[in-house]
């Protein structure tokens, strides 16, 4: 089957995609570390210079940098522990027998589907705002005082914004993760007497584990990358209290012009997602051997 | 021994699960309550929830303003172009990569994963000034190849899982019975490989509707998708919550139901076929 012939036409018909792919990622990658090179404003043309590892040396020690970095860090690690738990918990009430439990599951995984502009505009609207929005019902429901959630709480908004986006993909993956658990185990456990609670540490969550870890992967390379949530509810403000890396790339680049600077920052958020990556593209590859 | 559930137990967890399903989808239904609102009655304090006067008018003006349709035909050219595009050179590559691995298929695999990786942000200012020197800023066609290309790892891989479990001693079966190599993918390949591929269609015309980082930075008017449209309410139009509501819902509606379609094929994309 597999002669020389057919092994010819099969690297005919995989190249256009290598060659594809090449040209979207590695030139453009390669341009932006040339740029990260240059002293190069769209403001002021004509006036480009080498500055070796000035752009790196200026962002790196911008205090802004540092606050972008760690409200990236604060917003990927607090939505990745709320999805993962929530997620887990989520999976195992709906993997059980009740009545409803088709329409159910669809409720929980629909927020997924929802665009991030709209997600972001019903959330800020229609439940965030402070004076007509629906939290602030509830608080004067339970009489207390209504929170202005993205004024004086943009970070934990966002945050809480961008969870409810990703918890039904936990929910999705792990749902079908519980669902292919060995129902004979868990009954074999049952019976030697084990509890609901060693039953989950024992049989369920280490059956789990592999989907939590390719949860953990898929969305952090996601979420370090959360940019239209933000640009619609907060712009990145209040100051700079909801700037995560990627829109501060954005406002160096589009809104500053300063193109060799946001290439910098561009080149030190491919360096972060790498780290991820490494993880996730060996966990895959073990996959691909089994 | 079938495992015995009692009623007592099966109520509780239907009412558990039924009151985290209701949480969760509560914002989507209340955009969808709020869609059916007058203006006056979205901002009311305490809200009315079912009790209020339902009417289309929203539907109505937003479907009056001239550009909703062209913002909406535009996600539609932009998630089928893209996709069309997609599957034009990802099926053949797939294909190629299931039935003919070679020592390099593995390590292409991974590297075409390893792309999907990047952060946009890291090529945002290349491709920003690309399509500015080169007219392709706003243009429906520079967004479909930037989309196209942004899915492409994900269409290959999930092309590629299917494709692999399509059992070989078959082909050899129909080798056997005389058929040639064009009737043996028509006949036989085609109809396996069909379910795999409509699943990818669906999943890459969801990703490319769904899109919000190249879809905001590389398009103003012309090219402008949904995802732009809902975006100009952020301000100053935020204030029409009714209107807000009602043009959110045209525009995630026909994902939603593409989605719960597909749930158990999402699951296989989304995960480059780890979690199956």
């Amino acid at each position: 089957m597999a002669t020389k012939q057919t092994k010819t036409l099969a690297t005919f018909m995989v190249a256009p995609s290598v060659i594809m792919l090449f040209l979207w990622m590695i030139v453009p990658l390669c341009m932006t570390i040339y740029f990260s090179t240059l002293r190069y404003n769209l403001l002021d043309p004509g006036n480009e210079a080498f500055v070796g590892l000035e752009n790196y040396i200026y962002f790196l020690t911008d205090p802004d940098f540092f606050t972008a970095l760690g409200n990236t860090l604060i917003l990927v690690g607090s939505v990745l522990f709320i999805t993962v738990v929530g997620g887990v918990l989520l999976a195992i009430l709906l993997d059980q027998p009740f009545f409803g439990q088709g329409i159910a599951r669809l409720m929980v995984i629909a927020p997924f589907f929802v665009m991030p502009t709209v997600s972001a505009l019903i959330w800020k609207n229609l439940l965030m705002n402070p004076v007509s929005g629906f939290f602030a019902y509830l608080a004067k429901l339970v009489g207390v005082e209504p929170i202005d959630w993205l004024g004086d709480h943009a970070l934990l908004s966002i945050i809480i914004l961008v969870a409810w986006q990703w918890l039904p993909f936990a929910t999705l993956i792990l749902l079908t993760a519980v669902g292919s658990l060995d129902g004979e185990r868990k009954e074999a456990a049952e019976m030697d007497g084990a509890g609901p609670i060693s039953l989950f540490y024992y049989i369920i969550l280490p059956h789990l584990a592999r989907a939590i870890t390719v949860v953990i992967l898929i969305e952090t390379i996601f979420l370090l990358s959360i940019f239209a949530e933000i640009f619609v509810t907060t712009g990145g403000g209040p100051g700079l209290d909801t700037t995560n890396i990627a829109f501060l790339v954005y406002s160096q680049a589009l809104l500053q012009f300063d193109i060799g600077g946001a290439s910098a920052g561009g080149i030190v958020a491919v360096i972060l997602a790498n780290i991820v990556a490494i993880f996730l593209v060996r966990m895959v590859g073990k996959n691909l051997d089994a | 021994m079938a495992r015995h559930i009692t009623t007592q137990r099966k109520i509780l967890v239907t009412g558990g699960a039924w009151l985290a399903a209701f949480i969760i989808f509560f914002p989507v239904l209340w955009m969808f309550l709020t869609s059916f609102k007058s203006e006056l009655d979205a901002f009311s304090q305490p809200p009315s929830f079912l009790f209020f006067e339902w009417t289309t008018e929203n539907y109505a003006t937003v479907l009056e303003r001239s550009d909703y349709f062209r913002f909406a035909l535009n996600s539609v050219w932009l998630s089928l172009g893209s996709t069309a595009l997609g599957l034009l050179v990802a099926v053949p590559a797939a294909w190629g990569m299931a039935f003919s691995p070679t020592k390099h298929t593995r390590g292409t695999l991974l590297w075409m994963l390893s792309t999907k990786m990047m952060p946009p942000v890291g090529v945002l200012i290349p491709i920003y000034l690309i399509f500015r020197d080169w007219g392709l800023l706003d243009t429906r066609f520079g967004l479909i190849c930037i989309l196209f290309l942004m899915n492409l790892p994900i269409i290959i891989w999930m092309l590629y899982t299917y494709f692999k479990d399509i059992p070989m001693d078959i082909l050899e079966a129909a080798r056997m019975d005389g058929a040639t190599l064009g009737k043996e993918i028509l006949y036989v390949l085609m109809p396996m490989a069909i379910p795999g591929i409509a699943s990818t269609v669906l999943l890459n015309i969801i990703l490319s509707w769904n899109e919000a980082f190249w879809t905001l930075n590389l398009t103003t008017i012309d090219a402008a998708p949904l995802t732009a449209f809902i975006a100009s309410y952020s301000s100053p139009e935020g204030l029409f919550w009714a209107k807000l509501s009602a043009a959110s819902t045209m525009a995630i509606a026909p994902i939603i139901i593409l989605g719960w379609f597909s749930q158990k094929q999402l699951v296989r994309g989304l995960t480059f076929g780890a979690v199956k």
